[in-house]
């Protein structure tokens, strides 16, 4: 098992390599929920707001 | 197929499948992918274990400039006939593909420290492909800079058409110019000259994500369609005040 993380020698550039692709990635999906969420609530207000004024005009 | 998706209602149903098809299957794919590139694949002869960079450097690589690609004719799609959906795309893409250029430049020093003794080099590949990268930036710097929306989706179609050229400069810098960089070896007019033991990790962790990315624009699209459609409603209740 310290064989396969030792890589031959070249640990320290394999696995900042598969990290950093791993932290990008997974950056990326985090970042495109996190819009989604306020997005909805954006929209969420917007049509309250519309309600409220098509009920007290 | 563009001028199918170019209305909005459309599009969402279109995107309301792909996005759990892509998304499952990215996840699948990369799975599988991780466990040829780290557990099932032989070290190379000459470069042994670093060989294993290649199957993260490569897709990064080709996701950066196919994502410039989309990004390029999305925007022409927008310039020429003026589709909102074309522009929420290339608006989409551009962030995406700015990492997946960014983490191209990464993995690609990373690989490159312990194999030319260098992190860095001013080659024809590397330089092209850091320019492909700050296109990008340069999209989303413009898109951000410029305060009128239209304006701002013009001048940003405009650069993204222009960037256009450096495609091909990437993909043959290595033969157009003596460079440290290998040719390629997947991509030949006489087909793959790369074993089938480290091809199939290299497509499966490549079409993975892919998928990924593929996940990421529709699913972002479709947020910006969302806030489009508040911005709208804003719009009209400002207005009524």
């Amino acid at each position: 098992m310290s064989e396969f993380f030792a890589m031959d020698g070249y640990a320290a550039f394999i696995w900042p390599s598969y990290a950093l692709t791993a932290l990008g990635v997974i950056g990326l999906a985090v970042f495109a929920l996190s819009e989604r969420h306020s997005a909805k609530a954006r929209l969420a207000r917007e049509e309250d707001e519309a309600s409220d004024n098509s009920a007290n005009p | 197929m563009f001028s199918y998706l170019a209305n909005p209602a459309r599009f969402d149903r279109f995107a309301r499948i792909a996005i759990p098809v892509s998304g499952w299957l990215a996840l699948g794919l990369i799975g599988v992918g991780l466990w040829y590139a780290l557990f099932n694949s032989p070290p190379d002869y000459q470069q042994s274990e670093t060989i294993r960079i290649m199957y993260v450097h490569v897709p990064a690589a080709w996701l950066g400039l196919a994502l410039y690609m989309a990004m390029g004719v999305a925007s022409f799609v927008y310039f020429v006939w003026r589709h909102p959906v074309a522009d929420v795309a290339a608006a989409s893409i551009a962030p995406i593909g700015a990492v997946f250029a960014a983490l191209c430049l990464i993995t690609g020093a990373l690989w490159g420290k312990p194999t030319w003794g260098a992190w860095w080099v001013w080659d024809a590949r590397l330089t092209s492909m850091l320019i492909q990268l700050l296109l990008f930036l340069g999209y989303m710097a413009l898109r951000g800079a410029l305060e009128d929306e239209k304006q701002a989706a013009k001048s940003a179609a405009i650069l993204a058409m222009a960037g256009l050229v450096n495609l091909p400069i990437v993909k043959f810098s290595v033969d157009w110019w003596a460079s440290l960089h290998q040719g390629a070896s997947v991509i030949r007019l006489d087909g793959p000259t790369i074993d089938p033991s480290q091809l199939t990790p290299l497509l499966l962790m490549a079409v993975g994500m892919t998928a990924l990315a593929g996940w990421m624009v529709l699913y972002r699209m479709r947020t910006a369609l969302i806030d489009r459609r508040a911005s709208a409603m804003q719009l009209v209740r400002e207005a009524s005040v």
